[in-house]
């Protein structure tokens, strides 16, 4: 073990301590506030949350923070009370990060954060990511993406899709995006959201419903043991892994891409150069090599955008979100 | 027996001192976690997932030491449900209605060991199951589809008469109001609000501890300030420390029962610890309910629903490890901590790392022996807590709902909201409305409601579908037989007080 590892090692030691002690007396640990803090909006142990702690560790681990960068959990409102937490209060911190991903950009598209818009902050960058999957049974006749937006041209109706977010959600984006894409109707689309993806994928084995929509970590357990067909992966380019042998969506000739990616906002009103910084700090983190183990640790892809194009990325997300939730009549 | 060899090389990794070791701090950790309710085992697990990273343990020892605590929480939680009436899990509320009762009447120690001892039978059944079925039932959870748990949900809530207290009309009165609180939020499946009056804070709904911590325990302060009048009253004593050779003997064939249901249930993901508390509890009060107390502080009471609920935290390791679905808040943490290990669950995990599956399995064996030594003797530890005064014991009651439910979300709206619902709790005991009904609507009603309508979604709103499985239409006659067993009871002449 060398001796960065063993620092490492302490920190997060004394951090967990600090936390443990600060769970226990019930307060967030606010005794620093000269030093950096990522804000999880949601409970600890979920996507956000590891986002801020493996992010905080590397920053810590090349010394680009000044001291510890805590991590403070504060769910609601899938995100919405860190967003107007962080828009209200603290919108010229210059020392704050917020966690963010697809999840966030696709609540704002659909007014689920109140009057909040994607302008209200400023986004910094994304350092990893996952990729969208259609999954079937090992035994659907279909296999790859043409038979089964055949069958949805035929009947629309026959094909009952599964998924782990709630109408509107992740999951079913994926799938209207991919009908909308190819000239089907995206309000035919027969879609029956479960709690997870697990439970969507769970589904699917029984023989209940026909596709499941998910993320490509969720089905690789149930690929390797040969009980489900992997139809097309929604990534830019084919991936690296257990997953190589799946086309994307783009090489059957459909022009939809998902990324999960996992990055940050930052307050709005913070100056230029605060921004400029914090770009820096997540190339930095980005290009070093204790991220590359964070990312295969938390099992993301390769992604990086940060700066301008980032905030290209989000806003031409929340433009397509909104023109998809609006097609299907969710949002006027 | 293959799976017989496997366990004994599981032995030999569980009982390696780094893993006996890490063991015994899982549960030890885990027993003092869940005796805070709020806090709870999910942060606890999700503090110590970076430090396990960090220190670089093999994947089976790092889950060795998150599972412990997993299932150590499920021990504590009981402690201050029985001795304070703070449950800090749903399916801790059961164990609340007699544990509370027996404390109230001086026998506290026996109510905790009582649990203890349930909790290890139904922790020790659950994982011999769980060695020898695990892939016969992945196979059996899979087949329940949305009309199956529709069905199960029914089933659950004709168990309702059994925690009505006497009262059917005041009990389906209390489910209505758990129904309603349940329906605060985004609606489940298209993500709109309701009933949130544009409040970010209500979006995601009533909180499950908010509610019951208010309730129980907050009622619960609010009462015995009532009456100690001026702090006059004498403690309570809590009784010999040990159950009785009687009562253990009239409790063997409940934990049994407890924890077949418990594993049972615990396999099918989403339902879990609650459901099967429930069930355990109805099944005891309609067997033994004749010739017995309960509510009014049956020991076979706690035993019924402590044995269920930790039968079932083993049972809801088989969807996790075999299918990768979490079946609850915890495990739902624990698969995010495997994903980071390496350790890719699904079918073919138990073949591919045997070492991990089998380990696993054997360490929780023994951690559940370390859970018994280590809790039977801390009761008498315990109950002294009964023996404190009330000036002191009273507002570490109020202390610890605050520090519980503000530790949920750090939200101080929600102390508002259970200081709320503690004057609902206190004027619902004023006028002998039970609170158990509440909880069972609150946790069920989402999981029905979704259920419902993921099945109509399926069948394209045709109703035929809720009866159209073997498994569907077994349910439905349980829930049948469970709603007429105590009239055809009734009739046949023996007494039902």
């Amino acid at each position: 073990m060398n001796s960065r590892t063993a620092r490492g090692i302490r920190i997060v030691r004394r951090r967990a301590a600090l936390t443990a002690i600060a769970l226990v007396v019930g307060c967030s640990p606010q005794e620093n506030t000269r030093g950096w803090e990522c804000i999880a909006p949601a409970n600890a142990g979920g996507g956000w949350d590891l986002t801020c702690r493996s992010v905080a560790r590397v920053l810590q681990d090349l010394d680009l923070s000044p001291g510890l960068v805590r991590t403070t959990n504060l769910p609601g409102a899938g995100g919405g009370v860190a967003f107007a937490r962080t828009v209200a209060q603290r919108s010229d911190d210059p020392s704050l990060l917020v966690a963010a991903s697809p999840s966030t950009t696709l609540r704002l598209a659909q007014k689920q954060y109140g009057p909040l818009a994607v302008d209200d902050v400023r986004w910094v960058g994304a350092l990893g990511a996952e990729f969208g999957v259609l999954a079937v049974a090992a035994d659907s006749p279909w296999n790859d993406l043409g038979d089964l937006l055949a069958a949805l041209r035929s009947d629309p109706t026959s094909v009952v899709v599964s998924g782990g977010s709630a109408v509107a959600g992740q999951d079913h984006m994926k799938v209207l995006l991919l009908a909308h894409r190819s000239g089907i109707n995206p309000r035919s689309i027969r879609y029956v959201p479960f709690d997870g993806g697990g439970e969507a994928m769970t589904a699917l084995l029984g023989g209940f419903v026909h596709v499941f929509s998910g993320e490509g970590s969720e089905v690789e357990g149930q690929v390797a043991a040969g009980r489900l067909k992997v139809l097309t992966i929604l990534a830019p380019e084919r991936v690296s892994g257990p997953l190589r042998d799946v086309p994307t969506a783009l090489e059957s000739g459909v022009d939809v891409t998902w990324v999960t990616w996992r990055g940050f906002y930052v307050p709005g009103s913070i100056d230029d150069a605060t921004y400029d910084r914090w770009v820096d700090v997540l190339r930095q983190v980005g290009s070093s090599p204790e991220w590359e183990v964070a990312r295969r640790a938390n099992r993301l892809d390769p992604f990086f955008v940060v700066g301008a194009d980032f905030e290209a990325l989000v806003k031409q997300q929340v433009a397509d979100f909104e023109e998809m939730s609006r097609e299907i009549g969710l949002i006027r | 027996m293959d799976a017989l060899t496997h366990l004994i090389s599981g032995f030999a990794i569980a009982l390696q001192p780094l893993n006996l070791g890490l063991a015994f701090v899982g549960v030890f950790v885990g027993t003092f976690v869940g005796m805070l309710p709020g806090i709870g085992p999910i942060n606890a697990i999700a503090i110590l997932i970076p430090v396990t990273f960090a220190a670089g343990l093999p994947p089976e020892s790092a889950l060795i030491l998150l599972t412990g605590i997993y299932y150590g929480s499920q021990y504590g939680n009981s402690i201050s449900t029985i001795l304070l009436n703070v449950p800090g899990t749903a399916s801790a509320v059961v164990t609340a209605i007699d544990g509370h009762a027996m404390t109230k009447a001086g026998r506290g120690g026996p109510a905790l060991a009582m649990s203890a001892i349930a909790s290890f039978f139904g922790g020790t059944v659950s994982i011999f199951a769980l060695v020898l079925f695990a892939p016969v039932l992945a196979g059996w959870a899979i087949r329940f589809g949305p009309a199956e748990y529709f069905a199960l949900m029914v089933f659950a809530f004709s168990a309702l008469s059994s925690f009505s207290g006497g009262s059917l009309m005041r009990g389906l009165a209390a489910t209505a109001f758990g129904l309603f609180l349940a329906t605060v939020g985004l609606d489940p499946n298209s993500a709109i609000p309701r009933f949130t009056f544009g409040s970010l804070q209500l979006l995601d709904g009533m909180d499950f501890v908010v509610v019951t911590i208010g309730l129980f325990a907050v009622s619960e302060v609010i009462q015995l300030l009532e009456d100690t009048e001026g702090g006059q009253a004498a403690a309570v004593g809590y009784g010999r420390v040990m159950i009785s050779a009687k009562e253990f003997a009239e409790t063997g064939w409940t934990m049994v029962r407890g924890s077949v249901i418990g594993f049972l249930v615990g396999v099918l993901p989403g339902a879990g610890g609650t459901i099967a508390s429930f069930l355990a509890y109805s099944t005891e009060e309609r067997i033994n309910g004749a010739n017995g107390t309960f509510g009014e502080g049956d020991i076979r009471g706690v035993a019924a629903p402590e044995a269920a609920n930790n039968a079932a935290a083993n049972g809801a390791m088989i969807p996790l490890l075999t299918l990768g679905v979490p079946g609850s808040g915890t495990t739902a943490v624990l698969l995010g901590a495997m994903l980071g290990l390496g350790v890719t669950p699904g079918p073919l995990l138990i073949t591919e790392q045997p070492d991990l599956f089998w380990g696993l399995a054997a360490s929780m064996y023994i951690g559940n022996i370390f859970l018994l030594m280590l809790n039977l003797p801390l009761v008498g530890f315990f109950v002294k807590a009964l023996t404190l005064p009330r000036w002191f014991l009273i507002p570490g009651v109020a202390a610890l709902a605050f520090v519980a439910v503000y530790a949920v979300n750090g939200s101080s709206f929600d102390l508002v909201m259970m200081t709320g619902f503690g004057v609902v709790g206190y004027l619902m005991r004023k006028f002998s409305f039970p609170l158990a009904p509440v909880i069972l609507g609150l946790v069920l009603g989402p999981l029905m409601e979704k259920s419902l309508r993921r099945a109509m979604a399926l069948s394209g709103g045709d109703w035929r579908i809720l009866f159209d499985s073997p498994i569907a239409i077994t349910l439905w006659v349980l829930a049948l037989a469970s709603l007429l067993a105590p009239a055809l009871i009734a009739r046949k002449g023996v007494p039902a007080e």
